[in-house]
Protein backbone atom coordinates (compact mmCIF):
# COMPACT_ATOMS: atom_id res chain seq x y z
CA UNK A 1 0.00 0.00 0.00
CA UNK A 2 1.21 3.50 -0.78
CA UNK A 3 0.00 4.84 2.92
CA UNK A 4 1.03 3.56 5.75
CA UNK A 5 -2.74 3.20 6.43
CA UNK A 6 -1.69 0.83 9.96
CA UNK A 7 -0.12 5.05 11.17
CA UNK A 8 -2.79 7.00 9.58
CA UNK A 9 -5.73 5.22 11.47
CA UNK A 10 -4.52 5.57 14.84
CA UNK A 11 -4.63 9.49 14.51
CA UNK A 12 -8.61 9.00 13.73
CA UNK A 13 -10.23 8.77 17.39
CA UNK A 14 -13.98 7.68 15.89
CA UNK A 15 -12.66 4.50 13.67
CA UNK A 16 -11.59 3.10 17.38
CA UNK A 17 -15.38 2.42 17.97
CA UNK A 18 -17.96 0.24 17.14
CA UNK A 19 -21.66 0.30 15.66
CA UNK A 20 -24.01 -2.31 17.05
CA UNK A 21 -20.74 -4.21 18.32
CA UNK A 22 -18.85 -4.12 15.39
CA UNK A 23 -16.05 -1.62 14.38
CA UNK A 24 -16.66 1.32 12.70
CA UNK A 25 -16.11 0.40 8.94
CA UNK A 26 -16.62 3.55 7.72
CA UNK A 27 -17.29 4.02 4.09
CA UNK A 28 -19.46 7.24 3.91
CA UNK A 29 -16.50 9.98 2.74
CA UNK A 30 -17.82 11.11 -0.47
CA UNK A 31 -20.45 12.39 2.45
CA UNK A 32 -18.22 13.45 4.90
CA UNK A 33 -14.51 12.22 5.74
CA UNK A 34 -13.43 11.90 9.56
CA UNK A 35 -11.02 13.74 11.56
CA UNK A 36 -7.61 13.12 12.58
CA UNK A 37 -6.42 13.81 16.41
CA UNK A 38 -4.67 16.65 14.52
CA UNK A 39 -7.69 18.56 13.03
CA UNK A 40 -9.70 18.08 16.71
CA UNK A 41 -6.73 19.64 18.56
CA UNK A 42 -6.07 22.33 16.92
CA UNK A 43 -10.34 23.36 17.52
CA UNK A 44 -9.61 23.20 21.26
CA UNK A 45 -6.31 24.68 21.17
CA UNK A 46 -8.01 27.57 19.39
CA UNK A 47 -10.84 27.73 21.78
CA UNK A 48 -8.72 27.09 24.91
CA UNK A 49 -6.01 29.76 23.75
CA UNK A 50 -6.43 32.20 21.29
CA UNK A 51 -10.24 32.37 20.97
CA UNK A 52 -10.97 36.51 19.82
CA UNK A 53 -12.76 38.20 16.89
CA UNK A 54 -10.13 38.62 13.68
CA UNK A 55 -9.12 41.95 11.84
CA UNK A 56 -10.24 44.65 14.67
CA UNK A 57 -8.85 44.12 17.84
CA UNK A 58 -5.38 45.44 18.91
CA UNK A 59 -5.05 42.68 22.06
CA UNK A 60 -3.04 39.64 21.65
CA UNK A 61 -5.48 37.09 21.25
CA UNK A 62 -7.09 39.48 18.56
CA UNK A 63 -3.63 39.20 16.64
CA UNK A 64 -2.75 35.90 17.05
CA UNK A 65 -6.25 34.83 16.00
CA UNK A 66 -6.05 36.81 12.79
CA UNK A 67 -2.28 35.69 12.39
CA UNK A 68 -4.06 31.92 12.87
CA UNK A 69 -6.80 32.71 10.55
CA UNK A 70 -4.80 34.20 7.31
CA UNK A 71 -2.15 31.81 7.87
CA UNK A 72 -4.97 29.26 6.80
CA UNK A 73 -5.80 30.95 4.27
CA UNK A 74 -2.14 30.91 2.97
CA UNK A 75 -2.21 27.18 3.52
CA UNK A 76 -5.39 26.59 0.91
CA UNK A 77 -3.73 29.17 -1.34
CA UNK A 78 -0.69 26.69 -1.33
CA UNK A 79 -2.70 23.49 -1.51
CA UNK A 80 -4.37 24.84 -4.91
CA UNK A 81 -1.36 26.71 -6.16
CA UNK A 82 -3.44 29.94 -6.54
CA UNK A 83 -1.48 32.78 -7.37
CA UNK A 84 -2.31 35.11 -4.87
CA UNK A 85 -4.72 34.75 -1.41
CA UNK A 86 -6.97 37.70 -2.74
CA UNK A 87 -8.32 34.33 -4.54
CA UNK A 88 -9.03 32.17 -1.78
CA UNK A 89 -12.77 33.41 -0.16
CA UNK A 90 -13.79 31.50 2.69
CA UNK A 91 -17.53 30.44 2.70
CA UNK A 92 -19.50 28.17 4.52
CA UNK A 93 -19.47 24.81 1.73
CA UNK A 94 -19.33 25.02 -1.80
CA UNK A 95 -22.83 25.16 -2.35
CA UNK A 96 -22.00 28.66 -0.58
CA UNK A 97 -19.53 29.07 -3.22
CA UNK A 98 -21.00 28.21 -6.00
CA UNK A 99 -24.07 30.60 -5.00
CA UNK A 100 -22.03 33.34 -4.34
CA UNK A 101 -20.82 32.74 -8.30
CA UNK A 102 -24.26 32.33 -9.34
CA UNK A 103 -25.33 35.69 -7.79
CA UNK A 104 -21.96 37.85 -7.99
CA UNK A 105 -21.28 37.38 -11.48
CA UNK A 106 -23.91 35.33 -12.78
CA UNK A 107 -26.66 38.54 -12.34
CA UNK A 108 -24.23 40.92 -13.59
CA UNK A 109 -23.47 38.90 -16.09
CA UNK A 110 -26.20 36.46 -17.74
CA UNK A 111 -28.70 37.99 -19.90
CA UNK A 112 -31.84 37.18 -21.32
CA UNK A 113 -31.01 34.03 -24.27
CA UNK A 114 -27.48 33.13 -23.04
CA UNK A 115 -26.77 29.66 -22.22
CA UNK A 116 -25.59 28.16 -18.84
CA UNK A 117 -23.87 24.55 -19.78
CA UNK A 118 -24.16 22.35 -17.11
CA UNK A 119 -23.39 18.34 -17.05
CA UNK A 120 -26.33 15.76 -16.34
CA UNK A 121 -23.79 14.44 -13.28
CA UNK A 122 -24.49 17.43 -11.38
CA UNK A 123 -25.05 17.60 -7.63
CA UNK A 124 -27.85 19.63 -6.81
CA UNK A 125 -25.40 22.32 -5.28
CA UNK A 126 -24.26 23.13 -8.67
CA UNK A 127 -27.19 22.86 -10.41
CA UNK A 128 -30.53 24.81 -8.40
CA UNK A 129 -28.44 28.16 -8.03
CA UNK A 130 -27.69 28.24 -12.37
CA UNK A 131 -31.49 26.96 -12.77
CA UNK A 132 -32.79 29.90 -10.71
CA UNK A 133 -30.25 32.55 -12.17
CA UNK A 134 -31.54 31.48 -15.79
CA UNK A 135 -35.61 31.26 -14.89
CA UNK A 136 -34.59 35.21 -13.10
CA UNK A 137 -32.68 36.03 -16.66
CA UNK A 138 -34.85 34.08 -19.33
CA UNK A 139 -32.17 32.24 -20.05
CA UNK A 140 -31.47 28.65 -20.71
CA UNK A 141 -29.21 25.17 -18.99
CA UNK A 142 -28.26 22.97 -21.37
CA UNK A 143 -26.98 19.61 -19.92
CA UNK A 144 -23.97 17.66 -21.22
CA UNK A 145 -25.12 13.85 -21.59
CA UNK A 146 -23.58 11.04 -19.50
CA UNK A 147 -22.67 7.67 -21.28
CA UNK A 148 -23.51 4.03 -19.82
CA UNK A 149 -20.19 4.25 -18.72
CA UNK A 150 -20.81 7.26 -17.00
CA UNK A 151 -18.52 9.62 -18.49
CA UNK A 152 -19.42 12.92 -20.10
CA UNK A 153 -19.74 12.68 -23.80
CA UNK A 154 -17.68 15.37 -24.97
CA UNK A 155 -16.64 13.80 -28.57
CA UNK A 156 -15.68 16.81 -30.38
CA UNK A 157 -14.95 19.40 -27.68
CA UNK A 158 -15.04 22.09 -29.87
CA UNK A 159 -18.30 21.30 -30.24
CA UNK A 160 -19.29 21.54 -26.74
CA UNK A 161 -19.95 25.35 -26.78
CA UNK A 162 -22.26 26.99 -29.34
CA UNK A 163 -22.43 31.10 -29.92
CA UNK A 164 -25.08 31.44 -26.74
CA UNK A 165 -22.86 29.61 -23.80
CA UNK A 166 -21.56 32.01 -21.50
CA UNK A 167 -20.97 30.00 -18.88
CA UNK A 168 -20.16 26.02 -18.02
CA UNK A 169 -20.29 24.79 -14.58
CA UNK A 170 -19.50 20.80 -13.96
CA UNK A 171 -17.82 18.79 -11.19
CA UNK A 172 -14.17 17.77 -11.12
CA UNK A 173 -15.12 14.60 -10.00
CA UNK A 174 -18.82 12.99 -9.87
CA UNK A 175 -20.11 11.95 -6.26
CA UNK A 176 -22.36 9.49 -7.35
CA UNK A 177 -20.59 7.77 -10.08
CA UNK A 178 -16.71 8.67 -9.39
CA UNK A 179 -16.03 9.90 -12.86
CA UNK A 180 -12.80 12.30 -12.95
CA UNK A 181 -14.00 14.98 -15.77
CA UNK A 182 -10.95 16.15 -18.31
CA UNK A 183 -11.03 19.46 -16.87
CA UNK A 184 -7.94 20.86 -17.89
CA UNK A 185 -9.16 20.07 -21.68
CA UNK A 186 -12.38 21.78 -20.72
CA UNK A 187 -10.95 24.88 -19.45
CA UNK A 188 -8.43 25.21 -22.50
CA UNK A 189 -11.41 25.21 -24.81
CA UNK A 190 -13.67 27.20 -22.16
CA UNK A 191 -10.92 30.30 -22.47
CA UNK A 192 -10.52 29.86 -26.21
CA UNK A 193 -14.30 30.88 -26.56
CA UNK A 194 -14.46 33.25 -23.97
CA UNK A 195 -16.87 30.79 -21.44
CA UNK A 196 -16.51 31.05 -17.66
CA UNK A 197 -15.65 28.14 -16.03
CA UNK A 198 -17.08 26.99 -12.25
CA UNK A 199 -15.72 23.71 -11.22
CA UNK A 200 -17.17 21.81 -8.31
CA UNK A 201 -14.40 20.92 -6.66
CA UNK A 202 -16.20 19.18 -3.53
CA UNK A 203 -14.83 15.89 -4.55
CA UNK A 204 -11.41 16.79 -6.38
CA UNK A 205 -9.78 18.97 -3.70
CA UNK A 206 -10.02 16.42 -0.94
CA UNK A 207 -8.76 13.51 -3.37
CA UNK A 208 -6.54 14.29 -5.91
CA UNK A 209 -3.68 17.46 -6.35
CA UNK A 210 -5.69 20.45 -7.85
CA UNK A 211 -4.03 22.85 -9.58
CA UNK A 212 -6.19 25.66 -9.62
CA UNK A 213 -3.38 27.91 -12.32
CA UNK A 214 -2.95 24.47 -14.25
CA UNK A 215 -6.54 23.78 -14.87
CA UNK A 216 -7.19 27.14 -16.01
CA UNK A 217 -10.33 27.71 -14.15
CA UNK A 218 -11.87 30.72 -13.39
CA UNK A 219 -13.44 29.43 -10.42
CA UNK A 220 -13.41 25.99 -7.89
CA UNK A 221 -14.95 25.59 -4.77
CA UNK A 222 -14.58 22.98 -2.44
CA UNK A 223 -15.60 22.22 1.13
CA UNK A 224 -13.27 21.31 4.10
CA UNK A 225 -15.12 18.89 6.07
CA UNK A 226 -14.67 16.87 2.81
CA UNK A 227 -11.12 16.64 3.39
CA UNK A 228 -10.55 15.79 7.36
CA UNK A 229 -11.53 19.49 8.07
CA UNK A 230 -14.65 20.53 10.10
CA UNK A 231 -18.12 21.57 8.57
CA UNK A 232 -18.66 24.72 8.03
CA UNK A 233 -16.09 25.99 5.92
CA UNK A 234 -16.06 26.00 2.50
CA UNK A 235 -13.52 27.55 -0.04
CA UNK A 236 -14.06 29.85 -3.45
CA UNK A 237 -10.91 30.45 -5.50
CA UNK A 238 -11.87 32.48 -8.44
CA UNK A 239 -9.06 34.26 -10.23
CA UNK A 240 -8.38 37.88 -9.15
CA UNK A 241 -9.16 40.13 -11.83
CA UNK A 242 -12.78 38.54 -11.85
CA UNK A 243 -13.61 38.78 -8.43
CA UNK A 244 -12.39 42.47 -8.59
CA UNK A 245 -14.55 43.23 -10.91
CA UNK A 246 -18.14 41.51 -8.94
CA UNK A 247 -20.13 43.11 -6.76
CA UNK A 248 -20.40 41.85 -3.00
CA UNK A 249 -22.39 39.02 -1.84
CA UNK A 250 -23.31 39.50 1.33
CA UNK A 251 -23.36 43.13 2.94
CA UNK A 252 -22.50 43.45 6.81
CA UNK A 253 -19.26 44.14 8.66
CA UNK A 254 -15.60 42.42 7.87
CA UNK A 255 -16.68 43.35 3.99
CA UNK A 256 -16.62 46.85 4.27
CA UNK A 257 -14.22 49.65 3.75
CA UNK A 258 -16.10 52.61 4.50
CA UNK A 259 -19.85 53.30 5.82
CA UNK A 260 -21.85 56.48 6.04
CA UNK A 261 -25.74 56.55 6.45
CA UNK A 262 -25.78 57.31 2.38
CA UNK A 263 -23.71 54.22 1.30
CA UNK A 264 -20.95 52.15 1.72
CA UNK A 265 -17.36 51.59 -0.15
CA UNK A 266 -16.11 47.75 -0.15
CA UNK A 267 -13.10 46.02 2.17
CA UNK A 268 -10.46 44.56 -0.61
CA UNK A 269 -10.18 41.53 -1.85
CA UNK A 270 -10.99 37.96 -0.41
CA UNK A 271 -12.34 39.97 2.61
CA UNK A 272 -15.08 42.52 0.25
CA UNK A 273 -16.79 38.46 -0.06
CA UNK A 274 -16.13 37.51 3.48
CA UNK A 275 -19.61 39.93 5.66
CA UNK A 276 -19.80 39.10 9.24
CA UNK A 277 -17.34 37.29 12.07
CA UNK A 278 -16.07 34.02 9.91
CA UNK A 279 -15.78 30.43 10.99
CA UNK A 280 -12.62 31.57 12.92
CA UNK A 281 -12.25 28.25 14.54
CA UNK A 282 -12.87 26.01 12.22
CA UNK A 283 -10.80 28.01 9.52
CA UNK A 284 -8.11 27.55 11.66
CA UNK A 285 -8.66 23.52 11.88
CA UNK A 286 -8.92 23.53 8.46
CA UNK A 287 -5.14 24.72 8.13
CA UNK A 288 -4.65 21.89 10.36
CA UNK A 289 -5.97 19.11 7.98
CA UNK A 290 -4.23 20.62 4.99
CA UNK A 291 -0.83 19.81 6.97
CA UNK A 292 -2.22 16.72 7.61
CA UNK A 293 -3.07 16.09 3.63
CA UNK A 294 0.56 17.65 2.33
CA UNK A 295 2.52 15.50 4.83
CA UNK A 296 1.14 12.73 3.26
CA UNK A 297 1.08 14.24 -0.25
CA UNK A 298 -1.77 14.63 -2.46
CA UNK A 299 0.12 12.22 -5.16
CA UNK A 300 -0.22 9.42 -2.13
CA UNK A 301 -3.55 9.66 -1.19
CA UNK A 302 -5.26 9.65 -4.72
CA UNK A 303 -2.68 6.80 -5.70
CA UNK A 304 -3.97 5.15 -2.49
CA UNK A 305 -7.68 5.74 -3.63
CA UNK A 306 -7.04 4.00 -6.57
CA UNK A 307 -5.79 0.89 -5.34
CA UNK A 308 -8.70 0.55 -2.81
CA UNK A 309 -10.90 1.51 -5.56
CA UNK A 310 -9.16 -1.16 -8.51
CA UNK A 311 -9.37 -3.61 -5.19
CA UNK A 312 -13.51 -2.71 -4.48
CA UNK A 313 -14.44 -3.16 -8.15
CA UNK A 314 -12.48 -6.48 -8.89
CA UNK A 315 -14.61 -7.65 -5.40
CA UNK A 316 -17.54 -6.76 -6.14
CA UNK A 317 -18.04 -7.51 -9.61
CA UNK A 318 -18.11 -11.05 -8.44
CA UNK A 319 -21.56 -10.71 -6.10
CA UNK A 320 -24.04 -12.15 -8.21
CA UNK A 321 -26.64 -9.98 -9.71
CA UNK A 322 -24.54 -6.42 -9.04
CA UNK A 323 -24.87 -3.64 -11.22
CA UNK A 324 -21.80 -1.14 -10.74
CA UNK A 325 -21.58 2.42 -12.14
CA UNK A 326 -19.42 4.72 -12.99
CA UNK A 327 -15.98 4.19 -15.17
CA UNK A 328 -14.48 0.42 -14.95
CA UNK A 329 -11.09 2.19 -15.63
CA UNK A 330 -9.28 3.52 -12.45
CA UNK A 331 -7.89 6.25 -14.01
CA UNK A 332 -10.33 7.79 -15.04
CA UNK A 333 -11.87 7.13 -11.08
CA UNK A 334 -11.85 8.49 -7.91
CA UNK A 335 -12.81 6.68 -4.67
CA UNK A 336 -16.49 6.28 -5.13
CA UNK A 337 -18.37 3.00 -6.16
CA UNK A 338 -21.97 3.32 -6.40
CA UNK A 339 -24.13 0.12 -6.86
CA UNK A 340 -27.40 -1.38 -6.97
CA UNK A 341 -29.24 -4.71 -7.37
CA UNK A 342 -32.69 -5.02 -9.56
CA UNK A 343 -34.70 -6.30 -6.79
CA UNK A 344 -33.50 -4.66 -3.44
CA UNK A 345 -33.59 -1.27 -2.64
CA UNK A 346 -30.29 0.83 -1.61
CA UNK A 347 -32.14 2.03 1.56
CA UNK A 348 -32.17 -1.37 2.58
CA UNK A 349 -28.72 -2.45 2.10
CA UNK A 350 -27.97 0.15 3.92
CA UNK A 351 -29.63 -0.78 6.63
CA UNK A 352 -28.58 -3.85 6.44
CA UNK A 353 -24.92 -3.21 6.09
CA UNK A 354 -25.20 -1.02 9.19
CA UNK A 355 -26.19 -3.82 11.07
CA UNK A 356 -22.33 -5.17 10.21
CA UNK A 357 -20.72 -1.62 11.27
CA UNK A 358 -20.57 -0.88 7.37
CA UNK A 359 -21.37 2.87 6.87
CA UNK A 360 -22.57 3.73 3.20
CA UNK A 361 -24.97 6.09 1.26
CA UNK A 362 -27.90 5.10 0.22
CA UNK A 363 -30.13 7.12 -2.16
CA UNK A 364 -29.85 9.47 -4.48
CA UNK A 365 -26.88 11.49 -3.55
CA UNK A 366 -28.18 14.66 -4.22
CA UNK A 367 -28.36 13.98 -8.00
CA UNK A 368 -31.51 13.17 -8.88
CA UNK A 369 -31.96 14.00 -12.72
CA UNK A 370 -28.25 11.80 -13.06
CA UNK A 371 -30.14 8.97 -11.40
CA UNK A 372 -33.56 9.50 -13.26
CA UNK A 373 -31.51 9.55 -16.79
CA UNK A 374 -30.08 5.83 -15.65
CA UNK A 375 -33.26 4.67 -15.32
CA UNK A 376 -33.19 4.26 -11.35
CA UNK A 377 -33.88 6.41 -7.92
CA UNK A 378 -30.57 5.90 -7.04
CA UNK A 379 -27.89 3.52 -5.25
CA UNK A 380 -25.86 2.26 -2.79
CA UNK A 381 -22.60 4.35 -2.49
CA UNK A 382 -19.26 3.37 -0.92
CA UNK A 383 -16.49 5.77 -0.88
CA UNK A 384 -13.21 5.85 0.11
CA UNK A 385 -10.41 7.40 1.83
CA UNK A 386 -6.83 7.82 3.24
CA UNK A 387 -7.80 5.58 6.38
CA UNK A 388 -9.79 2.59 4.43
CA UNK A 389 -7.86 -0.72 4.19
CA UNK A 390 -8.84 -4.01 1.54
CA UNK A 391 -9.96 -5.77 4.90
CA UNK A 392 -12.22 -3.03 5.06
CA UNK A 393 -13.18 -3.67 1.55
CA UNK A 394 -13.79 -7.24 2.10
CA UNK A 395 -16.38 -6.42 5.28
CA UNK A 396 -18.07 -4.50 2.25
CA UNK A 397 -17.93 -7.15 0.31
CA UNK A 398 -19.50 -9.95 3.21
CA UNK A 399 -22.06 -7.65 4.50
CA UNK A 400 -23.47 -7.11 0.92
CA UNK A 401 -23.57 -10.78 0.50
CA UNK A 402 -24.97 -11.08 3.50
CA UNK A 403 -27.78 -8.42 2.56
CA UNK A 404 -28.45 -10.05 -0.52
CA UNK A 405 -28.70 -13.48 1.33
CA UNK A 406 -31.22 -12.12 4.02
CA UNK A 407 -33.65 -10.72 1.67
CA UNK A 408 -33.64 -13.55 -1.15
CA UNK A 409 -34.47 -15.93 1.85
CA UNK A 410 -37.26 -14.17 3.40
CA UNK B 1 -18.70 -13.30 13.95
CA UNK B 2 -19.69 -15.43 16.17
CA UNK B 3 -23.44 -18.08 15.50
CA UNK B 4 -24.52 -16.15 18.19
CA UNK B 5 -23.49 -12.57 16.81
CA UNK B 6 -25.22 -13.75 13.73
CA UNK B 7 -28.32 -14.93 15.15
CA UNK B 8 -28.64 -11.63 17.29
CA UNK B 9 -28.25 -9.71 13.93
CA UNK B 10 -30.73 -11.84 12.48
CA UNK B 11 -33.38 -10.74 14.76
CA UNK B 12 -32.74 -7.26 14.66
CA UNK B 13 -33.05 -7.18 11.56
CA UNK B 14 -36.66 -9.62 11.60
CA UNK B 15 -38.18 -7.12 13.75
CA UNK B 16 -37.62 -4.37 11.16
CA UNK B 17 -38.82 -6.80 7.95
CA UNK B 18 -41.43 -8.67 9.17
CA UNK B 19 -42.92 -11.32 7.44
CA UNK B 20 -46.09 -9.19 6.76
CA UNK B 21 -43.77 -6.33 5.27
CA UNK B 22 -42.02 -8.34 3.35
CA UNK B 23 -45.11 -9.71 1.74
CA UNK B 24 -46.95 -6.40 1.36
CA UNK B 25 -43.50 -5.38 -0.62
CA UNK B 26 -43.18 -8.91 -2.80
CA UNK B 27 -47.01 -8.55 -3.28
CA UNK B 28 -48.29 -5.19 -3.34
CA UNK B 29 -52.06 -4.42 -2.92
CA UNK B 30 -54.08 -2.02 -4.43
CA UNK B 31 -50.93 -0.83 -6.47
CA UNK B 32 -52.17 0.64 -10.00
CA UNK B 33 -54.69 3.77 -10.72
CA UNK B 34 -58.50 4.49 -10.21
CA UNK B 35 -60.66 4.71 -13.27
CA UNK B 36 -61.91 8.07 -11.97
CA UNK B 37 -60.28 8.77 -8.55
CA UNK B 38 -61.37 12.28 -6.21
CA UNK B 39 -57.77 12.99 -6.16
CA UNK B 40 -54.37 11.80 -6.52
CA UNK B 41 -51.57 13.08 -4.27
CA UNK B 42 -47.71 12.36 -4.90
CA UNK B 43 -46.11 12.48 -2.16
CA UNK B 44 -41.80 12.80 -1.91
CA UNK B 45 -39.63 12.18 0.68
CA UNK B 46 -36.76 14.16 -0.40
CA UNK B 47 -33.71 12.89 1.34
CA UNK B 48 -34.00 9.74 0.02
CA UNK B 49 -36.28 9.64 -2.89
CA UNK B 50 -39.06 7.69 -1.77
CA UNK B 51 -41.99 8.28 -3.92
CA UNK B 52 -45.72 7.35 -3.80
CA UNK B 53 -48.96 8.80 -5.10
CA UNK B 54 -51.87 7.81 -3.60
CA UNK B 55 -55.58 8.15 -5.58
CA UNK B 56 -58.50 8.16 -3.32
CA UNK B 57 -62.67 7.85 -4.59
CA UNK B 58 -65.10 9.41 -1.69
CA UNK B 59 -68.26 8.59 -2.03
CA UNK B 60 -70.46 10.62 0.29
CA UNK B 61 -68.55 10.51 3.79
CA UNK B 62 -66.71 7.41 2.81
CA UNK B 63 -63.71 6.69 1.10
CA UNK B 64 -64.96 4.32 -1.75
CA UNK B 65 -61.93 3.16 -3.19
CA UNK B 66 -58.22 3.67 -3.33
CA UNK B 67 -54.78 2.53 -4.88
CA UNK B 68 -51.54 3.84 -5.12
CA UNK B 69 -48.04 3.97 -7.44
CA UNK B 70 -44.56 4.93 -6.55
CA UNK B 71 -41.11 3.49 -5.83
CA UNK B 72 -38.98 3.46 -2.71
CA UNK B 73 -37.62 0.70 -0.39
CA UNK B 74 -39.36 -1.78 1.09
CA UNK B 75 -40.93 -0.20 4.34
CA UNK B 76 -42.12 3.07 2.28
CA UNK B 77 -43.61 0.75 -0.03
CA UNK B 78 -45.09 -2.32 2.07
CA UNK B 79 -46.56 0.22 4.36
CA UNK B 80 -48.69 2.09 1.64
CA UNK B 81 -50.32 -0.94 0.48
CA UNK B 82 -50.79 -1.80 4.44
CA UNK B 83 -52.29 1.74 4.21
CA UNK B 84 -54.60 0.80 1.25
CA UNK B 85 -56.04 -2.75 2.53
CA UNK B 86 -56.13 -0.95 6.59
CA UNK B 87 -58.37 2.25 5.11
CA UNK B 88 -60.41 0.82 2.13
CA UNK B 89 -64.34 1.24 2.61
CA UNK B 90 -63.77 3.24 5.55
CA UNK B 91 -65.39 6.09 7.01
CA UNK B 92 -63.67 9.45 6.04
CA UNK B 93 -63.70 9.90 9.72
CA UNK B 94 -62.31 6.58 10.53
CA UNK B 95 -59.35 7.01 7.98
CA UNK B 96 -58.80 10.19 9.32
CA UNK B 97 -58.26 8.41 13.06
CA UNK B 98 -56.35 5.84 11.47
CA UNK B 99 -53.94 8.18 10.03
CA UNK B 100 -53.57 9.80 13.31
CA UNK B 101 -53.05 6.90 15.29
CA UNK B 102 -50.54 5.47 12.66
CA UNK B 103 -48.62 8.35 12.67
CA UNK B 104 -48.38 8.71 16.41
CA UNK B 105 -47.74 4.95 16.87
CA UNK B 106 -44.72 5.84 14.41
CA UNK B 107 -43.84 8.50 16.72
CA UNK B 108 -43.84 6.66 19.61
CA UNK B 109 -46.60 8.06 21.29
CA UNK B 110 -47.48 6.54 24.55
CA UNK B 111 -50.97 6.81 24.00
CA UNK B 112 -51.55 4.27 20.62
CA UNK B 113 -51.74 0.71 21.40
CA UNK B 114 -50.01 -0.99 18.29
CA UNK B 115 -51.89 -4.17 18.81
CA UNK B 116 -55.03 -2.14 18.46
CA UNK B 117 -53.74 -1.59 14.64
CA UNK B 118 -54.27 -4.91 13.63
CA UNK B 119 -51.58 -6.20 11.15
CA UNK B 120 -49.99 -2.36 11.11
CA UNK B 121 -48.42 -3.28 14.26
CA UNK B 122 -45.68 -4.81 11.85
CA UNK B 123 -44.51 -1.57 11.58
CA UNK B 124 -43.94 -0.75 14.88
CA UNK B 125 -40.16 -2.30 14.48
CA UNK B 126 -39.33 0.41 12.39
CA UNK B 127 -39.29 3.02 15.19
CA UNK B 128 -36.18 1.60 16.18
CA UNK B 129 -34.58 2.78 13.26
CA UNK B 130 -35.61 6.35 13.40
CA UNK B 131 -33.89 7.21 9.60
CA UNK B 132 -36.32 4.95 8.20
CA UNK B 133 -39.75 6.04 9.87
CA UNK B 134 -40.39 8.51 7.14
CA UNK B 135 -40.38 5.88 4.81
CA UNK B 136 -43.02 3.97 6.71
CA UNK B 137 -44.98 7.18 7.05
CA UNK B 138 -44.67 8.65 3.89
CA UNK B 139 -47.86 7.06 2.43
CA UNK B 140 -49.99 8.05 5.39
CA UNK B 141 -49.18 11.51 5.33
CA UNK B 142 -49.98 11.76 1.62
CA UNK B 143 -53.55 9.64 1.68
CA UNK B 144 -53.86 12.55 4.30
CA UNK B 145 -52.83 15.56 1.86
CA UNK B 146 -55.21 13.76 -1.00
CA UNK B 147 -58.26 13.90 0.88
CA UNK B 148 -57.37 17.37 1.77
CA UNK B 149 -57.82 17.94 -2.14
CA UNK B 150 -60.40 15.42 -2.47
CA UNK B 151 -62.51 18.17 0.18
CA UNK B 152 -61.19 21.05 -1.85
CA UNK B 153 -62.71 19.48 -4.74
Amino acid sequence: MTLDVTAIRKDFPILERKVHGKPLVYLDNAATSQKPRQVIDALVRYYENTNANIHRAVHTLGEEATAEYEGAREKVRRFINAPTTESVIFTRNTTEAINLVAYSWGRANIREGDEILLTQMEHHSNLVPWQQLAKEKGATVRYVPVTEQGTLELDGLENLFDARTKMMALPHVSNSLGTINPVEKIATEARKRGVMLLIDGAQGAPHLPVDVQAIGADFYAFSAHKMLGPTGVGVLYGRKELLEEMEQFLGGGEMIRKVTFEGATWNDLPWKFEAGTPNIADVIAFGAAIDYLEVLGMDNVRQHEAEITAYALDRMATIPDIILYGPPDVEQRGGVVSFNFSDLHPHDIGTVLDQYGVAIRSGHHCTQPLWRTLGVSGSARASFYIYNTPEEVDKLVNAVVAACDYFLKR
Amino acid sequence: MTQEEFRRQEAELDDLYRDIIIDHYRHPRRRGHLDSPSAAHEGLNPLCGDEVTVEVKVAGDRLADIAYTGSGCSISQSSASMMTEAVEGKSLEETRRLINDFTAMMRGSDDIDPDALGDLEALSGVRRFPVRIKCATLAWHTLDEALNDAAAG
